[in-house]
């Protein structure tokens, strides 16, 4: 029989190390950041469609990422998707005519918002609102765009090969 | 009509063996809050299930892991999406493997240790002799080893969990060359705080599952040589089995 320190001991580590390793799993593995409320600013933008972005989706900036997605609501006065985002307050000069667009990392990768700088002196503030917004890349419509425009064509081409045969 | 008999006769004692169980958790409940008043007994049964387990759930946890990263490399560069490693190995070990894992290894590990520690108690006239004395067993024996195995099961679950992504990691990124960066920030960045939770959840009740069948099986095994070393057989077998239908159970409901 061990003594009982030697006992006290090695269960005090092992609940240790497994705090340890949830601390890691919370803070390591997942997407939550600590400190994002403590010194950051909220930018909204306006959608049409939004794809499948989600709330904590990454805000960057030339592939950096300078905020999260903080929360996604539709707004029934203008129809469309409200998408407001929390930007880390060192990043405090971005040009207030900047466009935002939803894009998609990776083939599996999940979407995030994508911000191109403008050209204007003013920058973005507390509260702001991009105004010039890309929506989402549905598929869906793509493909339907496409059909489109090659069943023009093809009724185009037919056409002209009836008149052709007149 | 003699097979029928049987059916039913065997469908009975199923049923009151759920009712024994039933009744026995809340005694065990009815004791934890006077056990916790001697937490000396819990940390030794910490000791016990936890400490002693780490070992084995440190190194089962780096290998399934290592399995993971090779598997699931081979099956993402299939279509390309290597960079998809970190996400999906993980969220196989927060949500699945991590906590089924953990508790099959502790029914293997601490359960047949509790249930062959207490049916020797009962079959060596221990826990008689303790009733004798005035002493509640269910509160000094079965209470803080149930206790402790709810305490250790959780807190082994995200220590394999761990554990797993580091040996998914390590085979993933430094052997097979998947981009560090593109692993770890596609892995934070899909993996949300509800699915660690959902693999803690599951720990806990897979914590208490076990505990109890060892316990329960421990306490009313035949006291006989033959009576303990079936009991140890049962616990490990029905702490499996109720650790798989209970999973499902909870994937179905979480998800």
């Amino acid at each position: 029989m061990r003594s009982t320190r030697a006992v006290e001991l090695s269960t005090g580590l092992f609940v240790l190390l497994g705090f340890a390793a949830l601390f890691f799993l919370v803070t390591q593995i997942t997407n939550r950041e600590l400190s994002i409320n403590d010194n950051s600013y909220e930018v909204v933008a306006h959608f049409e469609n939004i794809g499948s972005l989600k709330p904590g989706a990454a805000v960057s900036v030339a592939g950096v990422t300078i905020g999260r997605v903080e929360s996604i609501t539709f707004d029934q006065q203008i129809y469309k998707a409200v998408v407001r985002m929390r930007i880390n307050s060192q990043y405090n000069r971005i040009p207030v005519d900047s466009d935002a667009s939803i894009m998609t990392s990776g083939l599996l990768g999940g979407q995030y918002i994508g911000i191109t700088i403008g050209g204007a002196d003013e920058y973005l503030g507390n509260g702001d609102r991009i105004e010039f917004v890309q929506d989402a890349l549905v598929l869906e419509n793509l493909i339907n765009q496409l059909v489109a425009t090659f069943s023009r064509r093809g009724e185009d081409a037919q056409g002209s090969q009836a008149e052709e045969t007149k | 009509m003699n097979l029928l008999r049987e059916l039913i006769d065997s469908l009975r004692s199923f049923v009151v063996t759920v009712g024994a169980v039933a009744l026995f958790f809340a005694r065990v409940l009815g004791q934890v809050p006077l056990a916790i008043l001697r937490p000396r007994f819990i940390i030794e049964q910490i000791y016990n299930a936890g400490a002693l387990s780490l070992v084995i759930i440190m190194t089962c946890g780096l290998f399934v892991g290592m399995v993971l990263g090779l598997q699931g490399y081979d099956l993402l560069q299939r279509f390309g999406s290597e960079d998809a490693l970190g996400t999906g190995a993980a969220l196989a070990l927060i949500k699945e493997l991590g906590p089924v894992v953990t508790a099959l290894l502790f029914a293997g590990r601490a359960g047949t240790a509790l249930a062959s520690e207490i049916g020797l108690m009962r079959a060596t006239d221990q826990l008689a002799a303790m009733e004798m004395m005035a002493v509640d067993p269910f509160r000094r024996v079965v209470a803080p080893r149930f206790l402790g195995g709810l305490i250790a099961v959780p807190l082994l679950t995200v220590i394999f969990i761990s554990i797993g992504i580091f040996g998914v990691q390590l085979i993933g990124v430094q052997q097979l060359g998947v981009d560090a960066a593109a692993f770890w920030s596609q892995m934070r960045s899909s993996v949300d705080v509800a699915d660690v939770m959902e693999g803690v959840i599951k720990g806990c009740v897979f914590g208490v599952a076990c505990s109890l069948i060892a316990v329960y099986e421990g306490y009313t095994a035949v006291p006989t040589a033959e009576g303990v070393g079936r009991a140890t057989t049962r616990t490990v077998v029905i702490s499996a089995v109720l650790t798989l239908i209970l999973d499902y159970m909870l994937t179905a409901v979480m998800l």
